[in-house]
């Protein structure tokens, strides 16, 4: 069964390419059809490979061909399969399954339909290489191969330029990430001489002490590709603008799977980050920040999908917290139910935006419990899941990582209190969405209902969102073993209690109006707050007028291409002598046998040593 | 002592018809006067012991080539309108840059001569020691000069033939 | 009929001199037929220098060299010949400043 392996990702690479061959000429439905088996597929052969996996306990690696090889440089194509990738090929197979089905009727109309399904394919397929290769170059692949078909999907209705831009900025800002990456990949492999993963990591536990300079310099860069791909601090400014895409889209890639490479290669290299604390602080300071900065920012935003977004950088950075303070399988287990309850949210807000008109401004929006039940019943669950109510999915990974993060010496109360600052807002905003677009007056009609396509896949995310805190993820193996918590009850009730808090200031605020905010909203120091923190911290702001500014003005300046000006000058004293010469030029015989005669003097006179 | 005296007239004779030659208006009068010069320069070969180079410069200088410019000059028709314009051409300020550079081009060269070691000529070289010479180590230069005369040959008739200006007016 | 006693550096004096009216009749004369012959006349100095060479060291390359100058001035009085004739047909005229169409 575990031979099986290579077909998982090659079901949607053959699916996308007979979508791009037939240039969209296939029927409609067959296209549907084959875009969501292919997918289906994979998930159903990941599921028997999964079971396989379980019964043996060992991990599979697959070697299918040396790749290339240049001197002592030979990396394979090769998968290597433990509790890590199973997680992760489960969540991309699993929950992309249920996304390109509800895709097929959310893309019914549009006229590209195949276009869409061959790229979102060729992204499961990409994503599937980087969670399964056996080494960081063809993992490096991967990690490419999602980021092409993030632009291509984010550009996705290309004839709207604004999307065209919001694409290249989602490609140039993970491009600064993946930069650091490479270098980072560069480094590792001229100190250890292999990029293959595990014996990368015997390698670096034999050859560096805990706390060396190297390894923190290569975590640091790694750390620096996985802020780009997972849209922390400081390169999250694309993430936001990556909503210019199709809502399934913002589903399958910018929540569940692709944003969450970063956390993925941050546990799949630990072992070097073991290596390396002050990298280990790095990436908790980055994640919590983070964090807390997007839930301020979600807090404001009036575009459904933005908050969603800022919600999703916002507990990406808690992931990231995970990791940073060792807490490995905390964080995974949080990718996990992020997965099912962020896919959930989207596709809920996808489905909102379907019966909508494609408005966006919740605002516009309200009273759609009644009219949308099917999409109500899932945005509440899945905010409950977000806001880590008790007993969801999101409650357990949460729970997990605010005590690792509580009980790491020296900061860890303090990460543990930030967490907890970041919990309450993100119940708060949670929430607000819930009340203003499902309660309240009607705004808005829609004009169709979600169909079964859409159902189904919103119901099994509901499901998963609630039930997902009880599976027991097989990552014991992989991760070095947490050490014996046991928090005081005091503890434990403050974490359970902060989302409730948070539940009951967005009840008093937006729903009961108990709670008027109004006068403090409209002060002079909240508007500017509120501009502050609506414009995402200025972020875009201060990289427009830090990066974008200066880089236009150097482009300007050097827009004549000044080494030009050095040929150019070349080529002018060439036609200035031309010009001089060419008059020496007379067309007259006698001149020319004088001007000979001239040369013949000298030439006398050379030879005989006169000059 | 004889030979000396008859160099020294036939140099001088040389020189003096070279002179003339190039400064008459009428090209036949010209050629003349270089016939002239050049009989003078095989008397010269003669007397520094080159009888066969004598001979050839005769035969072939003085006779074909200069036949050959005759030729030319007898199609051309030239008349007594081309020797007028040609003496209006000759005038002193055409010569003075040219006799300036010519001089010091003569002083440069007999500075170089008179620093020369001095050496007489070394006697009779027959025209057996010529053959022999040609036809052995310089055998290649022969065939290249056959070349070259064959090369002549085929440029001359070219551009010789009249339809080369018809075609253009065509 | 020995020739042993004539001085080389008169006879190299005699073909500079020589050399130096062809180059004065070059640099003077308009019509191209004169400028044939002052080429010839400037062939034939460097032809004297060549044999008188040849005879300073009893050797016959000097009049080997001569009889390639031969060939040279032969090959050349055929072209130019030609070309004078083709330039009076399309001039009407020999005047070398007439025919300097090709300048700058």
């Amino acid at each position: 069964m575990l031979k099986l392996l290579p077909l998982i990702p090659l079901f949607p690479l053959i699916s996308s390419i007979l979508l791009m061959v037939t240039l969209g000429k296939m029927p409609k439905k067959f296209v549907a059809i084959l875009g969501a088996g292919s997918v289906g597929l994979a998930a159903v052969t990941t599921l028997l490979v999964g079971l396989a996996f379980m019964e043996s306990g060992q991990p599979y690696h697959q070697v299918l061909w040396t790749w290339m090889q240049v001197g002592n440089f030979s990396p394979d194509i090769a998968f290597y399969l433990d509790g890590l990738t199973l997680v992760m090929m489960s969540v991309i197979t699993g929950v992309g399954f249920l996304i390109h089905l509800f895709s097929t009727e959310f893309m019914e109309d549009d006229v590209s339909v195949s276009r869409y399904f061959a790229y979102l394919n060729m992204f499961v397929f990409a994503m599937l290489i980087l969670v399964m290769a056996d080494n960081l170059l063809l993992l490096y692949l991967g990690w490419e191969g999602v980021g092409a078909c993030s632009y291509l999907l984010v550009g996705f209705w290309y004839q709207n330029p604004e999307n065209g831009a919001a694409a290249r900025k989602a490609f140039v800002v993970t491009r600064i990430g993946d930069a650091a990456m490479a270098v980072g990949l560069f480094l590792l492999f001229t100190e250890l001489g292999t990029l293959d993963i595990q014996p990368m990591a015997e390698a670096a536990k034999t050859q560096w002490q805990v706390g060396d300079t190297v390894p923190v310099i290569a975590c640091l860069l790694l750390l620096g590709g996985a802020v780009g791909k997972s849209a922390q601090l400081p390169l999250h400014t694309w993430l936001p603008d990556a909503m210019a895409g199709p809502t399934p889209v913002s589903a399958l890639i910018h929540a569940a799977t692709m944003v969450t490479a970063g956390v993925y290669l941050i546990a799949r290299t630990h072992e070097l980050f073991l290596l390396a604390p002050p990298a280990m602080l790095a990436v908790a300071l980055v994640g919590l920040i983070t964090s807390l900065m997007a839930a301020f920012t979600a807090l404001n935003q009036h575009d459904i999908k933005r908050i969603l977004a800022y919600s999703t950088i916002s507990q990406i950075g808690y992931m990231f917290l995970a990791l940073g303070v060792g807490a490995w399988a905390a964080g995974i287990f949080h990718l996990v139910t992020h997965a099912f309850f962020k896919a959930l949210l989207f596709l809920a807000a996808g489905a909102v935006i379907h019966c909508l008109h494609h408005e966006h401004n919740i605002f516009k929006m309200g009273g759609l419990r009644t009219r949308l039940p099917v999409v109500f019943w899932s945005f509440l669950i899945g905010s409950a899941a977000l806001a880590a109510l008790p007993f969801t999915s999101g409650f357990f990974s949460k729970d997990m990582i605010l005590l690792q993060a509580y009980e790491l010496p020296g900061a860890g109360p303090w990460l543990w209190a930030g967490g907890l600052l970041g919990a309450l807002l993100t119940a708060i905003y949670s929430f607000r969405l819930v009340f203003v677009v499902f309660f309240g007056e009607a705004k808005m009609e829609p004009d169709k209902l979600p169909g079964i396509r859409m159902a189904l896949p919103l119901s099994l995310l509901c499901v998963l969102s609630i039930i997902g805190g009880w599976f027991a993820l097989p990552l014991s193996s992989v991760f070095p073993a947490a050490g014996d918590h046991h928090p005081s009850h005091l503890i434990e009730g403050i974490s359970i209690s902060i989302p409730l808090i948070g539940l009951a200031i967005a009840y008093l605020i937006f729903l009961g109006g108990q709670l008027k905010v109004d006068g403090l909203v409209n002060s002079n120091i909240g508007q500017v707050l509120k501009k502050f923190w609506f414009s995402g911290w200025a972020m875009d702001w201060l990289y427009d007028k830090l990066w974008v500014r200066p880089y236009k003005f150097l482009a300007y300046i050097l827009r004549r291409e000044c080494m030009d000006d050095i040929y150019n000058t070349i080529v002018k004293f060439c036609q200035f002598l031309f010009m001089v010469l060419s008059r020496t030029q007379t067309g007259r015989l006698r001149w020319y046998a004088t001007s000979m005669v001239f040369g013949l003097i000298l030439v006398i006179a050379l030879l005989q040593g006169a000059i | 002592m004889l030979e000396l005296i008859l160099f020294y007239m036939a140099s001088t004779i040389a020189l003096v018809s070279t002179i003339l030659a190039l400064t008459r208006a009428n090209a036949t009068h010209a050629l003349i006067y270089l016939i002239l010069s050049l009989l003078a320069v095989a008397v010269i070969f003669y007397l520094i012991g080159a009888p066969f180079a004598a001979a050839l410069e005769v035969v072939i200088y003085a006779g074909a080539i200069m036949v050959l410019f005759i030729f030319v000059i007898m199609m051309l028709n030239l008349g007594e309108k081309g020797d007028r314009r040609e003496k209006q051409l000759l005038k002193p300020k055409v010569w003075i840059v040219p006799e300036i550079l010519a001089l010091i081009i003569k002083f440069e060269l007999v500075l170089d001569l008179s620093q020369s070691t001095p050496a007489t000529t070394q006697g009779l070289v027959t025209s057996k020691q010529v053959g022999l010479t040609l036809f052995g180590p310089y055998v290649l230069a022969v065939e290249i000069a056959s070349m070259l005369l064959l090369a002549g040959l085929v440029g001359a008739y070219h551009l010789g033939r009249r339809y080369l200006e018809e075609g253009r007016e065509k | 009929m020995d020739g042993v006693n004539i001085p080389l550096d008169h006879v190299l004096l005699l073909s500079a001199l020589l050399f130096i009216c062809g180059l004065l009749g070059l640099m003077m004369r308009r019509n191209i037929i004169f400028i044939l012959v002052s080429l010839e006349v400037m062939l034939n100095s460097s032809a004297v220098a060549f044999v008188a060479a040849g005879a300073r060291w009893g050797q016959a390359d000097g009049q080997i060299v001569f009889m390639m100058i031969l060939a040279v001035a032969a090959a050349e009085v055929a072209v130019g010949l030609g070309l004078v004739l083709q330039i009076q047909r399309r001039f009407k005229s020999l005047d070398m400043d007439d025919a300097n169409r090709m300048q700058g």
